[in-house]
């Protein structure tokens, strides 16, 4: 036991443990500055890291115009961001560590459902109001009443779908090509169909396809025999660039309609010249000529050297949502205030008691100024807020409208 | 090893004594030592807890019978999935016959809910482990690694196409009737088969197969019943540690369970020592704890994670133990004084 080699060992693991207590010796240092705790957890690694930057980046700017404006009430809020590598099982680790070890009041996050649908029942079982930017399911928002999003949930987008084919483009007859397999497709399928019938329009056929699928003339050729002016193919863009494809093949000239499974560079790669002349829903475009979200693309360039994608703008939304609960908490009750500042086990109740005011602020959110449109949330604590039409032009996106719920 | 030698012929009153012993202080940590502890923390442990479960399975196909498998996480998700299932399915009417409220289950109803459910997960998982085993262990090395590799994704794979299980989207919402006791216990009771298991004549068997192949048939041990077993009970405990993790998470997703999972309880194993059981349950906690202790730094965390395994690969390339155990006694002057003499 007492030869060379285990010596030469030993040392060179003690040099490295020790490597790395230097390193986290500075972190270590408490500080008693008051100031506001919120924490965010995303996937700043991973394959999904490139939402999990944008997000950040976001709440980023929010964080920093806010505490530049001198905080909420002279109190600096701080961010802490945990990196979840876009794992399920890290994102509840992370949001645990968050919510404990940290003491936040409030979570902002996750981008991806799945990851949200982890975080939340933690969230929601420690009374801690968490706000997911970009989680589009329906499910994570029913996991308590301490979660809320601010984006739309799926079938809304069939909503503004129908909307727009029936009041914009005065279509009369619509066919429906769905994905069976995906609830996504599902449920703007069906919100479509019912949305659309309301408005006067009929729905002249309804034919389903599955992921992964690449010749879809079979269900094409029989939605054409029913005569529609135009088709809603509410799937992801792999199969859509194919639909395209072969609808213009089989000789129907009408446009197809679809909603944010679209939304990737990869959509007119596939379909070429096939997808000119389609519209579908997204959460936001740069190109909105509107001031606010000029504006925000202007500063978020400034400060990040790019144009920021519907990530970037939904999580400074989120972001700013929850400030406004904060400031609003801050000034009417001064005792509630005082709860979100106390850290440590001092006061657990009243702690948990302001984070329940919290909660009702940000319930209470109704016509907030966003970036991606006027956000209220519903009593499901979903954003009621519009989306934008997209056309496609030469192969580039085009904005068409804003539609309101 | 060979310091080690098994006590066996306890009497049983010895034995029922220290089992008892050992169920009282894991019941007394429950209730007096984890309530004061961060939850954070004990999130940490627990999930250490059921890699140690995972890591000490791999090592019994890895380590000791050498066999090169890839395909844990497979196991795990199987054991996860089918326990998970069975609580969510099943659940309500067992404990129904119980007498016991499905809302709000006593800890005792929900214990004999979970293990109904774990014990179904591990038969589930062996079997399986028994049908792509016997098959796959005829290949060797490479060879089975990449079998054993491509079997874990299909498992993935088909769970993520399954919608009864939640499919793409995730399992959520399991009922969380693991906590610290349950996972406590049954790893410890992971510690205890697999322990019994080597230092037993099967044990010896199976170091047999994994120092020469030829040598060990021709001494007339049947080498490919000793590899199957081996891969069959690694993987019922791979099982067990699913469906631990379904329980304890509340929610699986099929994500989690990637070949990178495989890769982690590979380097678990690897980093303790193929062939040492105390190595595979230090470095399961360590490899656990050390990405939550490296999170001040950020995103560079897994590079100075990453970095630490290279530095430990180059110093301690057999791993922490190499193929012995760890004896917490030898640490006493006492001992190493009397082992002098």
């Amino acid at each position: 036991m007492q030869g060379k080699p285990d010596q030469r060992n030993a040392r060179g693991l003690t040099t490295a443990l020790a490597g790395v207590a230097v390193l986290l010796a500075p972190l270590g240092c408490a500080k008693q500055v008051q100031e506001i705790k919120v924490g965010e957890y995303s996937s700043l690694t991973g394959d999904k890291a490139t939402f999990g930057i944008s997000t950040h980046n976001g709440i980023q700017m929010a964080l920093d115009e806010l505490n530049a404006a001198g905080g909420i009430g002279g109190v600096q809020v701080r961010l802490i961001t945990e990196d979840d590598q876009g794992k399920p099982e890290e994102a509840a680790t992370a949001v645990q560590k968050l919510v404990s070890q940290d003491q936040v009041v409030a979570v902002l996050g996750e981008v991806a459902s799945s990851n949200s649908l982890q975080g939340a029942p933690i969230c929601q079982k420690n009374g801690v109001p968490m706000i997911t930017p970009a989680s589009t399911n329906e499910k994570v928002t029913q996991q308590g009443d301490y979660i809320f999003r601010v984006c739309f949930i799926d079938p809304f987008q069939g909503t503004v779908m129908a909307k727009f084919a029936a009041q914009s483009l005065n279509l009369k007859r619509v066919g429906i090509l769905r994905d069976a397999r995906s609830d996504y497709s599902i449920g703007l399928a069906n919100s479509f169909k019912e949305t659309f019938a309301s408005l006067g329009g009929e729905i002249s056929g309804d034919e389903a396809y599955q992921q992964g699928d690449v010749d879809f003339k079979g269900p094409l050729t029989a939605l054409i025999a029913t005569g529609p002016e135009a088709l809603f193919v509410p799937g992801y863009y792999t199969e859509v660039g194919l639909i395209a494809r072969q609808v213009r093949e089989l000789g129907f000239t009408g446009p197809l309609l679809g909603g944010d499974g679209w939304d990737s560079p990869k959509l007119v790669e596939i379909g070429g010249e096939a997808m000119n002349g389609h519209y579908f829903s997204n959460h936001y475009t740069e190109q909105d000529p509107s001031p606010v979200i000029q504006g925000f693309i202007q500063k978020y360039k400034a400060k990040y050297n790019q144009v920021p994608d519907a990530m970037g703008a939904l999580s400074y939304d989120a972001a700013r949502v929850l400030f406004a609960a904060l400031q609003q908490v801050q000034a009417a009750s001064p005792e509630e205030w005082k709860g979100l500042l106390a850290t440590g086990a001092a006061k657990p109740e009243a702690r948990r008691a302001a984070m329940a005011a919290l909660r009702d602020r940000i319930a209470a959110t109704s016509s907030f100024p966003g970036v991606t449109g006027a956000i209220t949330l519903d009593e499901q604590r979903n954003a009621r807020k519009p989306a934008v039409v997209l056309s496609i032009k030469e192969g580039k996106y085009a904005f068409v409208e804003q539609i309101a719920p | 090893m060979s310091e080690l030698a098994p006590e066996r012929f306890l009497p049983l009153p010895t034995r029922l004594l220290r089992f008892g012993l050992g169920l009282a202080v894991i019941v007394l940590l429950q209730q007096f030592v984890l309530p004061g502890i961060n939850p954070y923390f004990a999130r940490i442990l627990i999930l250490a807890e059921i890699n140690v479960i995972l890591a000490v399975s791999l090592n019994l196909i890895n380590g000791f019978a050498g066999q090169f498998s890839l395909g844990h996480a497979g196991f795990m998700a199987i054991g996860g999935y089918v326990s998970a299932a069975f609580a969510v399915s099943a659940g309500p009417a067992v404990l129904a016959v119980l007498g016991a409220s499905p809302e709000a289950p006593g800890p005792a109803p929900s214990f004999i809910v979970l293990c109904l459910g774990l014990i179904l997960g591990a038969l589930v998982a062996a079997i399986t482990g028994l049908l792509i085993g016997i098959p796959t262990l005829r290949l060797k090395g490479d060879y089975l690694a990449i079998a054993t590799l491509g079997f874990g994704e299909i498992i993935r794979v088909v769970i993520q196409n399954t919608e009864a299980v939640g499919g793409a989207r995730g399992f959520i919402n399991i009922p969380t009737y693991a906590g610290f006791f349950a996972v406590t216990l049954f790893m410890v009771l992971t510690l205890a088969v697999h322990w019994n298991l080597v230092h037993s004549r099967h044990g010896r068997a199976l170091l047999a197969v994994r120092e020469d192949e030829i040598a060990a048939e021709a001494m007339g041990v049947p080498t490919t019943r000793y590899k199957v077993l081996a891969f069959s009970i690694g993987a019922a405990f791979a099982g067990v540690g699913g469906s631990l993790f379904a329980h304890y998470n509340g929610g699986l997703h099929p994500n989690t369970f990637t070949f990178l999972k495989s890769i982690e309880v590979v380097i678990m194993v690897v980093l303790g020592g193929m062939g040492s059981i105390t190595g595979s349950i230090l470095a399961a906690l360590l490899l656990t704890a050390m990405p939550e202790l490296l999170r001040p730094i950020k995103e560079y965390r897994m590079v100075i994670y990453s970095l630490l395994l290279i530095v430990l690969m180059i110093t301690r390339p057999q791993g922490i133990f190499g193929l012995g155990e760890f004896d917490p006694a030898r640490l006493l002057w006492w001992r190493r004084a009397r082992g002098a003499r």
